[in-house]
């Protein structure tokens, strides 16, 4: 186990930059989880991490070593890819002790190891199938097998869930989550679901283009995004964004499209009139007296909570409620955010105020 | 909702022909006639005609009579016979090493990141582009006996005093037409080879580069494994083509000399075409079936589908 240093790290595919300088500190046995849109470049970084990209500058530490150029098998890190990469021509057995094989370890030693991952992964019954006599969740197992065997300073994982079908993806997420906190290694695991993320991380970095947009522990990320994106990004169903101004006189309030009236507990200092977007999660909408106007435009039931897509001011917003309300497309409600979470966004700049 | 309660209007009862159209059986049959008559026409045809010819004595211009294996008996005590066997094999044996080793060779160097790699692998087909008998034009020329390029440049170079007489003597002229043989098959084995590389995937060879491996235990341990059978399917191709070749040696050499490059095939021919006994000239074709079969025989079991490649669960 080992902490990893990523300071100020650029990357370049000829004249494009991937990567704009990007600083993530890991620490010692954390589960950190690279989370952002397609193309934000958190895979490349991942690969970089590995050994398989070059850094075009700045510096990536294991431990205390420097590893900027240290072949990938002098790293001591794991990684399971996407399509997990398991060599088909070798038994789950052989897959799992390939990298003891090459480094001489005894049969004894192999075998030892082998069956000691296999068992933590439940693939004892499978050692001797071929990677396509399994499952895809089989083979994600014997991916991390793989990992596990060897056991490495650092974990690394690029998307291991995502050729998988949701149950599946829901069932092995807790079991990369149990993994580690039974083995304790460094992980640093990249995906673009931001549940995955919420989920499984002790510390969650999003980006965005090249940057990290936020670091942080799911709630904080949650509760407190930087910026619009974050706030967007994560949650689902994604936080509702109406764009408008802050009007101060007497009472604080948000003045949205169509001159719709939001509360806000305060105003930012000296804002009257200031362009802001209001955000707001669906789960904090409520139904009440004194809410704006709106109407019902779809309603999905979930069973433990019902998703209600409204009109409020022409701008279309969902709200989540767990009580079941009996609502119709076209029904006229009044909802109200929690003045207390909602969430406030310089419009220009996108930053929270 | 109206329009759909109407009924389908049933179509009319039909005749046996638009019945058989419509029959999935009949019509898949129809569909193969033409691929049959194609097949029996030129290919059952002529081979049953050919194992017929070899168990007659027909002479060019006569019927000939049926002889049984008389030519095959005439045929094990046929000193000449036994050479182009033994020719054959040489050639086949030789060439098809040395293919697949130039040929492998050539398929990894252009499986990597190289500057112009198109015009490269262009140039590497060239070979298999011109037509065989132009390139044995060539060869004849490069072999000549008294204006052969290799010869007049290695004398220029000081390293011979006198040309080699490439064509003249019999294991010259052995190593000459396997040579010529060799430039030829080269670009179908390193293209095939190539493909059977470009199918591998590249997030294999990552993951052995972090499991630790070398270059040469990827090789080994991915590669080769990964690329075993298109190597067999190559290398099945590669030898029958190579044991039933005809054109290079009848240009380069015509068999000679005094036989030491006759093949099978080209014997068979001068034996029937030029010599004018149709029958024992099949009767040598038909004595290549066997090896065929043996060669086709080996690469399906010796180098059958793996295991892991085998179906199962995907």
């Amino acid at each position: 186990m080992s902490s990893v240093q990523i300071r100020d790290v650029r990357k370049s595919f000829g004249n494009f930059e991937v990567l704009h300088g990007v600083s993530i500190p890991i620490e010692d046995g954390q589960f950190v989880v690279l989370v952002g849109p397609s193309g934000c470049g958190k895979s490349t970084l991942l690969r970089m991490l590995a050994g398989l990209e070059n850094v075009t500058s700045g510096t990536i530490s294991i431990g205390d070593r420097v590893v900027n150029n240290v072949q990938p098998k002098e790293r001591d890190i794991a990684m399971v890819f996407q399509n997990y990469a398991l060599y088909p021509h070798m038994t789950v057995a052989e897959n799992m002790g390939f990298s003891l094989k090459l480094r001489n370890a005894g049969s004894d030693e192999i075998g030892k190891r082998v069956k000691r991952a296999a068992e933590i992964l439940a693939l004892t019954p499978l050692l001797d199938r071929y990677p396509r006599q399994l499952s895809g969740g089989q083979r994600q197992r014997v991916a991390m097998g793989r990992a596990i065997v060897r056991d490495p300073q650092v974990f690394l994982f690029d998307e291991p869930l995502s050729n998988l079908d949701a149950k599946l993806r829901v069932a092995m997420r807790t079991e990369i989550k149990e993994l580690h906190q039974r083995l304790k290694t460094t992980t640093v695991y990249v995906t673009h679901d931001q549940i995955e993320a919420m989920t499984m991380a002790d510390k969650i970095v999003v980006m965005h283009d090249g940057i990290v947009e936020q670091m942080g522990t799911p709630l904080e990320l949650y509760d407190r995004p930087e910026n619009q994106f974050v706030a967007g990004f994560i949650g689902s169903p994604a936080m509702n964004f109406l764009k408008g101004h802050i009007r101060v006189n007497g009472v604080a309030t948000f003045e949205g499209p169509n001159g719709v009236k939001l509360p806000l507990k305060n105003a930012p200092a000296a804002s009257d009139g200031k362009p802001v977007v209001y955000g707001v999660r669906p789960e904090h909408f409520t139904i009440a007296d004194d809410g704006a106007d709106a109407e019902i435009v779809v309603v999905e039931p979930t069973g433990s909570e019902t998703q209600v897509f409204a009109k409020l001011g022409g701008e279309q917003v969902v709200a989540v409620f767990r009580e079941r309300h009996q609502f119709n497309p076209g029904d006229k409600v009044k909802l109200k955010p929690d003045p207390g979470v909602i969430h406030l966004f310089d419009e220009a700049t996108g930053k929270r105020l | 909702m109206a329009v759909l309660a109407e009924p389908i209007a049933q179509p009319k009862r039909s005749s046996l022909w638009s019945r058989a159209f419509e029959s999935r059986n009949c019509l898949g049959a129809m569909f193969m006639v033409p691929a049959v008559a194609i097949l029996v026409l030129f290919l059952a045809y002529p081979l049953g005609l050919g194992l017929y010819l070899g168990l007659t004595d027909t002479k060019i211009g006569g019927a000939g009579r049926f002889i049984g294996f008389g030519n095959f008996v005439s045929l094990a005590k046929d000193s000449v016979f036994w050479l182009s066997v033994f020719n054959t094999i040489f050639y086949t044996v030789t060439a098809s090493i040395v293919k697949f080793a130039i040929g492998l060779y050539l398929a990894l160097l252009l499986n990597e990141r190289l500057p112009f790699k198109s015009m490269i692998r262009a140039i590497v087909l060239l070979p298999f582009v011109v037509p065989t008998v132009l390139s044995a034009i060539a060869f004849w020329w490069i072999y000549d006996s008294q204006f052969s390029i290799v010869s007049w440049v290695l004398i220029k170079a000081g390293l011979l005093t006198r040309y080699i007489d490439f064509l003249g003597d019999p294991w010259n002229a052995r190593w000459s037409v396997v040579i010529a043989n060799i430039w030829r098959g080269v670009p179908f084995v390193a293209i095939t080879l190539l493909a059977g590389l470009q199918t591998i995937s590249p997030s294999l060879y990552e993951a052995a580069n972090l499991d630790g491996a070398t270059n040469l235990q990827r090789f080994r341990h991915i590669t080769l494994p990964m690329l075993s059978p298109i190597i067999a399917v190559v290398m099945t191709f590669s030898v029958l083509m190579t044991f039933t070749d005809f054109q290079l040696i009848y240009t380069i050499t015509r068999g000679g000399p005094i036989n030491a490059t006759h093949l099978m095939a080209t014997l068979s021919f001068q034996r029937a075409i030029t010599g004018g006994n149709l029958g024992e000239g099949a009767a040598i074709s038909n004595a290549m079936i066997p090896f065929l079969v043996a060669a086709i025989l080996l690469s399906f079991f010796g180098l059958q589908r793996s295991r892991w490649q085998q179906g199962g669960r995907d």
